[in-house]
């Protein structure tokens, strides 16, 4: 297939590792990858700080650059930014009086995936390790993004993707489905209540002792790498309120090979009778790793494409292992 | 001629009709606003715990239908019915419940349902020997919207809450913080200091539920026995009956609206439902969206007067107060199908972390972030502030049982803000996305700028960045920024085409 890569702002212009890592695991198989030089953002920044006039030249500049070309489907690493050209461009489009806009938004649209909805629905791909080659021998933990989850209704794409990864220790996020308070501008227009989501987020991550935390949305990532990073640097979020402790409800169970695993449903943020009390049953305040310092974001929020383009033969490593985050090129 | 609260000029501007009034327009912009509820541990707790249990109720209640989704559907279906021919609804409603003894009065606002209210109440509630009158009240989210009891008390009547978290928060002085729970703010230890103050004749009580409720019943119960005036607001008007309904858990309701002569119910004009039969929907997804039951203790309906049984003086004032000026807004009037459950602000992050009050109005959470401005306009200033209360994380949308699209509403009522031109001076970050859609309208000037990055690498010094002046400060106020890359994706998709190119050409 021919497929056209849409980057995405954010990943171009400051994760340009991740398209890297996108373009490899595509071309591993067998797919020839374009990149649409015309292209920019999807727009989502000014349809969601309601300033449709300005949304609709880079909503406009979008569907150039994928018209321009030919191609059979269009990627991006980004449900946000595919869940924006299906649900709002054509929205924004219509309000803006331009008909013919929204239509040719909706065509294009209709032919992009993200990635793990790609490799999914149109690929088969069930298990990394055995057609993608995947390898990561870490332990794992996983934010499933908002938009991924209630815009594009992605599932367990992503998470059974992340798990098939060989060697991968995965271990589920307590409270997932929250969110981690990026949110766009609203991080600018609302940063204490921002900051409040991000540190209750941040909180959980931890409690799960994971090297890193994946996802398939690298702004969401920024946020949430931006959070540990200034955690672990200096102890706490500034501006946000004060960390309470973490109580962590622990369930072991085993699986098919034998290995213990252990299952973590967390509630976080209380200290008082509220929640779960210490020494209930199986409960444990668990105090939030320290151990990991050091981190600069981008090491511990890791976006799924770098993980299921990570090879034996050129793995990506982490900062535990006393390397930074880095691996792989285009060929 | 009776305004029947509709647009009834087709050129009529939104911006023209009535706005709400009353309880409704928050004093201080969002972000302000939250500030000090953000640093009190204690409320996050109480909400954190209240909301988190709430939202696992549902889920649990939710997950035993297989036809929810079908239920949603239906819910959504009758009240865009509702909305698209309030007009005729409305007149067929008032003639049923006028043929069944009822008495409407019609509100342009919260002042005229106010002066319509206390004057129903002078009619009909004695003089005491306290020189003022009493009525009691069942909850009632159209009576605090447009401030009732506050006006009721300058008129020398003085309206007793009788749900027992509304008592609560009436005899802390406070304000309800969510429209199923008020006083959710509230702990145990506070709300026993509050009944002690607030009731002489309680004597000595612990914080125990039990112990709590009953100093409240034994408070009220004379009240019940006695008032000869009851106010109540809502959940549901059928228009093929004229019949009036309320839902609830303590049988507080039940009693006011049985006992007393005379009975005043409030409403909004949006409540209505077609027909009888359409309450097999709405009463399987009210209870199970709002407290986590499968059918809530007490259900009342009522349908005008009967000669000798319960109040024999009935009223209802229907309500406006901006109702009409939603219902112009074609992207925005599907907020007025709420149906009040509150299961949108038991799944807000934004609200678990701020609770009601930031929120400023009868109607916190995302109903109330998208129901206050559109009732008021955004340019009320503070509500021009609430649509941005959200980080569109769309939890509200799954939970919401009759689909509202919150986040999209949220959305337009941005650009609504936006058009509004509240800030003449455009901020940092209005001028920031003026840069950014004129370089994103063009690949080519994307691109151009993206040459930068080197630079911003290099002045960076290839590090992280912790701290930043300006907007950019409210980012890393809290969060770093990663070392920016040496060169985008699309210079080395670039470099490395024109290598393949080069050695493609060698060979
Ligand atoms: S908007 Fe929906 S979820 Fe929120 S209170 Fe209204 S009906 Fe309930």
């Amino acid at each position: 297939m021919r497929i056209a890569l849409f980057a995405t702002c954010i990943v171009d212009a400051m994760y340009p590792e991740v398209a890297q890592a996108t373009v490899r695991v595509l071309r591993r198989l067998g797919h020839e990858v374009i990149f649409p030089e015309g292209q920019s953002c999807c727009g989502q920044m000014h349809i969601n700080s309601g300033k449709f006039a300005q949304a609709e030249p880079v909503i406009a500049n979008h569907v150039r650059a994928f018209t321009d070309t030919e191609w059979d489907v269009a990627v991006a690493p980004s449900a946000s930014c595919v869940a924006s050209l299906g649900h709002q461009q054509p929205m924004v489009a219509r309000r803006m009086g331009n008909d013919v806009l929204a239509s040719e938004a909706a065509d294009v649209a209709d032919r992009t995936y993200e990635l793990t909805q790609f490799l999914t629905d149109v690929q088969g791909v069930t298990d990394a390790a055995a057609d993608l080659g995947s390898y990561f021998p870490h332990r794992v933990t996983y934010h499933p993004s908002c938009h991924g989850m209630r815009l594009l209704r992605l599932g367990d794409r992503q998470s059974s993707l992340v798990r098939s990864v060989e060697g991968i220790d995965f271990v589920e996020l307590p409270l997932a489905d929250s969110c981690c308070g990026f949110g766009g501008t609203f991080s600018v227009k609302n940063p204490e209540v921002s900051s409040a989501m991000l540190a209750d987020k941040v909180r959980t991550i931890q409690a799960t002792n994971a090297d890193v935390c994946t996802g398939g949305d690298a702004s969401c990532l920024l946020h949430i790498g931006g959070g540990i990073s200034r955690f672990e640097r200096t102890g706490s979020f500034d501006g946000a309120p004060d960390v309470t402790a973490v109580h962590v409800k622990e369930t072991s169970s085993t699986d098919a090979q034998g290995h213990t695993t252990e299952k973590l449903t967390t509630v976080v943020g209380a200290d008082d009778d509220h929640h779960l009390t210490p020494g209930e049953q199986g409960t444990s305040p668990v105090e939030p790793s320290r151990s990991q310092s050091g981190f600069r974001v981008g090491q511990a929020a890791v976006h799924l494409a770098r993980i299921l383009a990570s090879t034996k033969e050129d793995p990506l490593r982490v900062p535990s292992e006393g390397a930074e985050v880095s691996g792989g090129s285009l060929r | 001629m009776t305004f029947l609260g509709m647009p009834l000029l087709p050129s009529k501007r939104r911006s023209d009709l009535p706005g709400g009034q009353g309880n409704l327009i928050e004093a201080e912009a969002f972000p302000e606003a939250s500030h000090q509820h953000l640093s009190n541990q204690q409320l996050r707790n109480n909400i954190g715990h209240a909301t988190s249990t709430i939202r696992e109720k549902r889920a649990e209640v939710v997950s035993e239908l297989d036809d929810w989704e079908a239920l949603r559907d239906a819910g959504e279906a009758t009240k865009n019915e509702v909305m698209e021919n309030l007009p005729e609804y409305l007149a067929q409603f008032e003639e049923a419940f006028t043929a069944a003894g009822g008495i409407i009065h019609w509100a342009r606002d919260a002042d005229e349902a106010n002066a319509i209210v206390t004057e129903l109440v002078e009619d009909n509630a004695p003089v005491l020997e306290s020189g003022r009158r009493e009525v009691i009240k069942v909850k009632s989210m159209a009576t605090q919207e447009i401030g009732l009891n506050e006006h009721l008390e300058t008129q020398g009547i003085d309206a007793f809450e009788t749900d027992l978290a509304e008592l609560i928060v009436q005899l802390g002085e406070d304000k309800p913080s969510h429209i199923l729970v008020p006083a959710i703010h509230r702990n145990r230890d506070e709300i026993r200091e509050i009944f002690m103050d607030k009731m002489p004749d309680a004597g000595e009580l612990t914080n125990e539920p039990a112990v709590l409720a009953e100093a409240a019943r034994k408070h009220l119960r004379h009240k019940f026995l006695t008032t000869k005036v009851a106010i109540s607001g809502a959940n549901f008007g059928i228009a093929e009956t004229g019949t009036l309904g309320v839902v609830e858990s303590e049988g507080n309701g039940r009693m006011c609206l049985t006992l007393p002569e005379t009975l005043i119910t409030v409403m909004g004009i949006e409540k209505l439902l077609p027909k009888f039969a359409d309450l097999e929907v709405f009463m399987q997804l009210l209870p199970r969206s709002s407290t986590g039951e499968r059918m809530n203790p007490y259900t009342s309906f009522w349908t005008g007067r009967s000669e000798g049984d319960g109040p024999q003086n009935v009223h209802l004032v229907l309500l406006d107060n901006g109702r009409t000026r939603a219902l112009a807004d074609e992207h925005g009037r599907t907020a007025l199908n709420c149906i009040r459950c509150s299961a949108c602000m038991n799944v807000c992050p934004v609200y678990e972390r701020t609770g009601g009050h930031a929120y400023g109005s009868t109607y916190p959470g995302p109903i109330g972030a998208i129901l206050s401005p559109l009732l008021t306009g955004v340019e009320e200033q503070g509500n021009g502030s609430l649509p941005y209360a959200s980080s569109l994380c769309g939890a509200c949308y799954d939970v919401c049982p009759v689909k509202i699209n919150i986040p999209e509403i949220l959305v337009h009522l941005r650009n609504e803000d936006v058009k509004a031109n509240h800030s003449p001076v455009s901020s940092q970050l209005d001028a920031a996305l003026t840069g950014a859609s004129w370089m994103m309208g063009d690949g080519k000037r994307m691109t151009a700028a993206e040459k930068g990055l080197p630079l911003a690498h290099k002045v960076t010094g290839g590090e992280q960045i912790n701290s930043l002046p300006g907007i950019a400060g409210a980012w890393t106020s809290s969060r770093d920024i990663p070392a920016l890359p040496e060169k985008s994706f699309r210079q080395q998709w670039a470099e490395e085409e024109a290598d393949r190119r080069e050695e493609e050409g060698e060979k």
